[in-house]
């Protein structure tokens, strides 16, 4: 046993100067997730900050006059031209300089004095049907704005019922709160995944592998070995992503660290367990890489990242049960905005920690048998 | 003459043996095959940024008729599924145990202030997903609606209005968004075949040493560079004839420009993706740190920095900056317009001009990488 545990020991030690000698190695583990968590945390993001949009009215009157400054005053909406003819239309929306176009009839003041629906017509460029839909909807409360004002003004009652909202956790419905802490666990998968599914691979490449099996090491001595390493590397990228949403992004983190890293560290298994599970399948570096990102990339798109996971369908839903990362954003999400604790996160755990067990002694034994 | 021939004759030698290594490796064909039917897939039918359900818990603080058919209208609307808990500490726990995405609170006074015309609900949702609670707000407004109209006296003031907006969506009426996901997986189709793929191949040469022991024969660089190029330009191409074919029969989306400048963009941006897998795999001579930085340099940003998934103008001015040096995003403004909106010369000209300066200066780049390597 003892002799085991140093074994193993030297193995970690070994596996560390493999990675960390090399500075544009070195570079290349902690750079991309700095990055990548800075370029994610700011360009994804589906609110919008800025809609150009062109004007075609041929009112002119005093309201319409007032809804389209409200619009201007907004700091979203961002008028580029006022159109003279219809045909102007089609000439900036074709050639993509107005997200809108706001139309508004020569008779809409009339039709709003005399208390009957006065049309505003908004023309969208649809080429990505989900930022025109944003707009408009933005656009949509602008429009109630100015009706509640309206109304208001002119004695008109209000609308029935009003619906309040409030959000728990995230007081200003910021996507970059839900997005930032998503990126923990989304970013250390692609890196450690990766990282371990190659490091195998490279040896296997290279030769060493081979001598490293036939040295007294047992292969379970050498999953752990390189597992241990992978691990650890995986829990700095984690840890590097963690700061910089919390002191450069300065989203406040209410949870507990000690369940945090709990998770962590089991997901971090998960995710070092399947690329041990994948190095065991490849016999070149091209194909670990390249399996690891074809199992990378699903596990990602379907992790609830950007969609929701119910609203797939039910049979991606029970396919993505093995989806390490989708337990590991839901967990961190949790700890970090709403203080979940153990007892909360139980669904959590447990079956990060049965993949990782599977994975991990799937591979041990697909390398052993390799060795027969 | 025969210098010509011979030079023809070592390209066709060589792409013939980097043809036959991408048939034999399982991973290439899984890259270049499986990879574009796994993305058309899982865009087509995996990815929807609806909210199908709800679960809502309610907290009737008002008990009494009115707020219960309100409850009832929540309960007959297709997005919402109701559990009625008695306390606002109870509503909280379903949603920390994620029994429950939010709550809807029909305050005491309810009844009362309905027939002042000023009732009030309350929606709590958990922003821990902003954007399914962004859905769940918008969601609620149908039954809320829904039960002050059936409850309106005939002849009271209309819930529109007085400004009514009415909606067009140019080029995507039905709202379907298969219409903007299939130009965008063309790119990132193209840029994992052209870019990840091929800058391990390339380096592996170069890790093995087979590309120095290819130096010592009458093979120029140039040649060497051509036969990697044409096998994975073929391959590319696959990928995008797969992505055009579930854009036509799986998904209709219709292709509004002319097919023969569809197929040009994606030819040119297809030679920038093999450039710069080319350029980075000739420049660190790694497998490791060459698909590292393909990844970094091609495929995340086809994904993020695009204007694919994520509108460019909302981005901070130094990531929209970065955007412009970024080929992806030139290639998803030719993709969406020759597919969606028609040959749109305004839009279609530069990015063409943009692409093909690229891909010219990163074959005279990568040209010029590999022949002092040679020396």
């Amino acid at each position: 046993m003892g002799s085991s545990l140093s074994r193993i020991l030297a193995l970690i030690r070994k596996e560390f100067l493999a990675v960390l000698k090399d500075p544009r190695s070195r570079f290349i583990i902690f750079l991309p997730p700095i990055l990548q968590c800075l370029i994610f945390g700011y360009a994804a993001s589906f609110d919008l900050n800025s809609v150009p949009y062109a004007v075609l009215n041929q009112d002119g009157g005093a309201a319409s006059t007032d809804l389209l400054s409200r619009l201007d005053g907004s700091g979203v909406f961002r008028r580029q031209a006022n159109l003279e003819r219809t045909r102007d239309i089609s000439t900036w929306i074709d050639g993509s300089r107005a997200l809108l176009v706001v139309r508004i009839d020569q008779d809409f003041e009339r039709h709003l004095q005399a208390g009957e629906p006065a049309q505003v017509e908004v023309i969208a460029d649809g080429r990505n049907s989900n930022t025109a839909g944003t707009a408009m909807g933005y656009l949509g409360s602008a429009v109630d704005a100015f009706n509640g004002d309206w109304r208001k003004i002119h004695g008109l009652p209000g609308p029935p019922v009003r619906i309040v909202t409030r959000s728990w956790y995230n007081p200003n419905l910021d996507s970059r709160w839900s997005m930032i802490p998503s990126l923990i666990g989304t970013l250390t998968m692609m890196g450690t995944l990766m990282l371990t599914a190659l490091s195998v691979a490279r040896e296997r490449e290279q030769g060493t592998f081979d001598q490293l099996l036939v040295t007294p090491f047992r292969p379970f001595e050498i999953m752990v070995g390189k597992a241990v390493p992978n691990m650890v590397i995986g829990l700095s990228q984690s840890t590097t992503i963690l700061l910089i949403a919390q002191f450069w992004f300065r989203i406040p983190f209410v949870g507990s660290f000690a369940v945090l890293y709990a998770g962590l560290g089991l997901f971090l298994l998960a995710a070092v367990g399947l690329g041990l599970f994948v190095s065991s399948i490849a016999q070149t570096m091209q194909q670990a890489m390249l399996y690891a990102f074809l199992l990378v990339m699903p596990f990602a798109l379907l992790s609830g990242l950007t969609t929701p996971i119910n609203s797939m369908p039910q049979f991606l839903q029970s396919v993505m049960v093995i989806n390490p990362l989708r337990y590991a954003l839901d967990l961190t999400k949790r700890v970090y905005l709403e203080d979940a604790g153990f007892a909360q996160l139980g669904p959590d755990f447990l079956p990060l920690a049965v993949i990782g067990v599977v994975t991990l002694f799937s591979a041990a034994w697909l390398f052993s048998r390799r060795l027969t | 003459m025969s210098d010509l021939s011979a030079k023809l004759r070592r390209i066709r030698a060589l792409t013939l043996k980097e043809t036959r290594q991408i048939l034999r490796d399982p991973s290439s064909i899984a890259i270049g095959v499986v990879f574009p039917l796994m993305m058309i897939l899982l865009f087509g039918y995996g990815l929807s940024l609806d909210v199908t359900r709800v679960s809502v818990a309610v907290v009737d603080e008002d008990a009494s008729s009115d707020s219960a058919s309100l409850i009832g209208e929540f309960q007959l609307s297709p997005y919402f599924s109701v559990t009625v808990v008695h306390s606002m500490a109870e509503a909280k726990t379903l949603v920390m145990d994620r029994k429950a995405d939010g709550a809807l609170i029909i305050p005491s006074d309810f009844t009362r202030r309905w027939h002042l015309g000023e009732a009030e609900v309350q929606i709590l949702v958990n922003g821990t997903d902003s954007n399914e609670a962004r859905i769940m707000q918008a969601y609620a407004q149908g039954p809320v609606a829904q039960w002050s109209e059936g409850r309106s006296a005939p002849g009271a003031q209309p819930s529109v209005g007085p400004v009514v907006v009415v909606d067009r969506l140019w080029f995507n009426e039905s709202n379907d968004s298969h219409y903007f996901l299939v130009p965008g997986l063309i790119v990132l189709v193209m840029t994992i075949i052209g870019a990840f793929l091929t800058a391990m191949v390339v380096a592996r040469e170069w890790e093995r040493g087979t590309l120095e022991a290819l130096f010592v024969t009458p093979m120029r660089a140039g040649e060497f560079l051509v036969s990697k190029f044409l096998p994975y330009f073929g391959l590319g191409m696959i990928g995008f004839v797969l992505c055009l074919l579930a854009g036509q029969f799986l998904f209709h989306v219709p292709m509004r420009g002319s097919f023969a400048l569809l197929c040009l963009a994606s030819m040119i941006y297809l030679l920038v993706a093999l450039g710069i897998g080319l350029l980075v795999s000739t420049l660190v001579k790694s497998q490791f740190l060459a698909s590292q930085l393909a990844m970094l340099l091609t495929f995340l940003p086809a994904m993020m920095l695009s204007g694919f998934l994520y509108d460019l103008r909302s981005m901070p001015v130094f990531i929209r900056g970065i955007t412009y040096a970024l080929p992806a995003r030139y290639a998803v403004a030719l993709m969406q317009t020759l597919y969606l909106a028609g040959d749109v010369g305004s839009v279609v000209w530069p990015n063409l001009l943009i692409l093909g300066a690229m891909a010219a200066a990163l074959m005279i780049l990568t040209r010029l990488a590999t022949r002092k390597r040679l020396s």
